[in-house]
């Protein structure tokens, strides 16, 4: 199994500074510039170290928040193109509901392909529904919209011999043409988030790596999905590594001090908890059954319930060992999170991609450290993974 | 007053131009089209039943709202208002009075700069859909913006949160459905074409224009820039009322379109 290392580039003064929101109707007045340029700074220079650990890279993006600085993965890959030498960049990713010019998004992709020598993959993912509040997309034709797009830049990287036209239903272009072309011949290996099943078998039809992110019980129910439909359409199993899964860390030496460091990582769910009622559900997102219950309870609640194995429901504001005890942390000592990883590995199926997420409100000491011990502690054990898996078979 | 009526009321499906319509029709007399809400059909069924004493009241369930599918190809306000010139023909309708309330008005309107041929009266309500301010001032309170069960707020005077607790399950789907259909025709630009206000000068039959007074959506101001663009549109404001004032002030509306549709069109020309 393969490690990402993944981090938000958050501006977390601010969670503390405001009351409210943190998204949308949040004021960039709260960001003092000069620290907001020391901290993007201080994440790029993690990734560069996670490169010089032998780990991978992913980063995201998101809009007109304080918990994600990043405003376009390209931006930072770009950066991290130059700045790191062996790592795979994973842009996951890309939201192509909330990114209305595809022809661009297939030229950046192509552009840090090229820079990086071929050390990108990128994962065409929707975006989460409040920022279509900014990005002003409609969200009811979402779906139809997200997939013509997705085909689009498939077509955009895999051409070619000059210039095609599309006149589609929601785009329209007269000549695309990109230039220069991936380094990844016809193009990088593509990725897509879903936590839905549907979406993993449009995944596994397509062969895109899946990614479930933060929630076991769908990755329990996506993974077999893929695998069949995968294994219908190539006529072979799919590899491990077509799965991946991202969950929380936090490590130390010691157990009590890496579980403190996961609460100090969930500072971040905490933070991104904090968004307005009104901008978490834009009409024709969630199903007309959801949004009947949705109207009947007068208030916006998740379809997602949230519970622990034992039954009982997750406390209100996210909990360390709760999120353990989901397979959403792995967290403690070394060989706790090889064994808490272990055990959730082998209840669904197995993976090739972890993608270790930190963050939160760590501090840059910590995050080093944690990074190094990661790196030379657990990465080795989970190399073995995959392996066993493979005598197995 | 009567919010959003959970109450169902009979309505047909008839088909025109290959699309499945569903209609509410009753009453005898002159033919008065309904055009309703982005919410649907039902919660405006009061006037309707009132309208149906005195005209032949016809009101669609917009092609994606109530009981039936969307087309496809339907999905802009300029398709819906193409759709409706067909739905006159196929009725075989003539002499129409056509009242629209808030995103039926604005769809009316589109109608009424496209063709007037069947009409006679044209009547809207606390009308969206026309852009005058700047670029950095939104007139048009986004109504997307609110969660559907806070809707309430802001369509209603008394600014109360509706309860839908003991509604039916079948008038909940509607409901949400409806407003996911409103919310692909208007979502952007917000609430409005940006056409509009240059093809309303094309409106050549007698139009009113009535406004809640305290319509917390669109305010009167707007009305009344609504009715100015208009050739000889007149303007009138209903007191006790907001964004509905086909509810909230249905004895005004009512009175309204009485005194209206009785007019001289000759006066207008």
């Amino acid at each position: 199994m393969q490690t990402w290392y993944f981090s938000e580039q958050s501006y977390q003064p601010a969670w503390n500074a405001v009351a409210g929101d943190v998204r949308i109707n949040a004021a960039s007045a709260v960001v003092d510039p000069e620290q907001a340029h020391r901290l993007l700074r201080r994440y790029i220079d993690e990734w560069v170290l996670a490169d010089e650990l032998g780990m991978n890279i992913m980063v995201n993006e998101h809009h007109a928040t304080y918990t994600c600085m990043s405003v376009s993965c390209m931006l930072t890959l770009g950066i991290l193109a130059n700045r790191t030498k062996n790592a795979r960049l994973l842009a996951l990713g890309i939201p192509l509901l909330n990114r209305m010019d595809p022809f661009r998004i297939a030229e950046e992709v192509a552009y840090v392909d090229c820079m990086s020598g071929g050390r990108l993959e990128v994962g065409m993912i929707k975006g989460t529904p409040f920022e279509l509040y900014v990005s002003n997309a409609n969200p009811v034709n979402a779906m139809q919209r997200y997939w013509e797009a997705h085909d689009l830049v498939e077509q955009a990287l895999s051409h070619k011999n000059g210039p095609f036209s599309w006149e589609g239903e929601h785009f329209d272009y007269r000549y695309v043409n990109v230039i220069p072309p991936c380094y990844q011949q016809p193009h990088p290996p593509l990725w897509l988030t879903t936590l839905s099943s549907s979406t993993a078998r449009e995944a596994g039809r397509r062969g895109l790596v899946l990614a479930i992110t933060a929630s076991a019980p769908a990755a329990r129910k996506a993974y077999p999905v893929y695998r069949e439909e995968y294994l219908k359409t190539f006529g072979r199993p799919a590899g491990l590594d077509r799965f991946a899964f991202l969950g929380y860390v936090g490590i130390a030496k010691d157990r009590e001090t890496g579980i403190a460091r996961g609460q100090k990582v969930l500072d971040f769910v905490k933070a991104t908890e904090r968004t307005n009622q009104r901008f978490i559900n834009p009409p024709g997102i969630m199903s007309i059954e959801d949004n009947a219950r949705i109207l009947r309870d007068g208030k916006t609640t998740s379809h997602r319930a949230k519970f622990l194995p034992d039954g009982r429901p997750v406390s209100p504001t996210p909990v360390a060992e709760e999120y353990i005890q989901n397979s959403v942390m792995f967290a403690g000592t070394p060989d706790d999170i090889v064994r808490q990883l272990r055990a959730f590995y082998d209840s669904c199926g197995g993976f090739g991609h972890f993608l270790m997420q930190m963050g939160g409100s760590l501090t840059a000491e910590e995050t080093v450290e944690s990074l190094e011990l990661f790196a030379r502690e657990v990465q080795p054990r989970l190399q073995e993974f995959g392996m066993k898996q493979a005598d197995a078979a | 007053m009567n919010k959003l009526a959970s109450g169902t009321f009979e309505t047909s499906i008839i088909k025109v131009a290959g699309i499945d319509v569903e209609v509410w029709r009753a009453g005898a007399g002159r033919p008065l089209v309904f055009l309703h809400p982005g919410d649907g059909l039902e919660p405006s069924s009061d006037i309707l039943q009132r309208l149906s004493t005195r005209y032949d009241v016809i009101a669609a369930s917009h092609p994606g709202f109530g009981a039936t599918a969307r087309p496809a190809g339907i999905t802009t306000v300029d398709d819906l208002a193409y759709f409706y010139l067909d739905f006159f023909s196929e009725l075989k309708l003539r002499d129409v009075i056509m009242v629209g309330v808030s995103f039926g008005a604005w769809i009316a309107a589109e109608i009424a700069t496209k063709c007037t041929e069947v009409l006679s009266r044209l009547v809207l309500a606390d009308a969206l859909g026309v852009k005058f301010a700047d670029r950095m001032t939104r007139e048009i309170a986004d109504l997307f913006s609110v969660p559907q069960y806070e809707q309430a707020r802001l369509l209603y005077q008394d600014g109360q949160k509706q309860n839908f607790s003991d509604w039916p399950e079948e008038q909940l789907l509607r409901l949400a459905r409806n407003h996911q259909s409103f919310a692909l025709f208007a979502w952007s630009p917000t609430l409005h074409n940006p056409k509009l206000r240059q093809r309303l000068h094309r409106i050549d039959i007698p139009t009113l224009v009535l406004w809640g007074a305290e319509d917390k959506v669109v305010s009167t101001e707007y009305g009344q820039l609504f009715a100015a663009a208009i050739p000889g549109a007149e303007f009138e404001v209903l007191h006790g009322a907001g964004h509905y004032a086909h509810i909230e002030a249905a004895d005004g509306f009512m009175a309204a379109i009485n005194r209206f549709a009785e007019g001289n069109s000759e006066a207008f020309n």
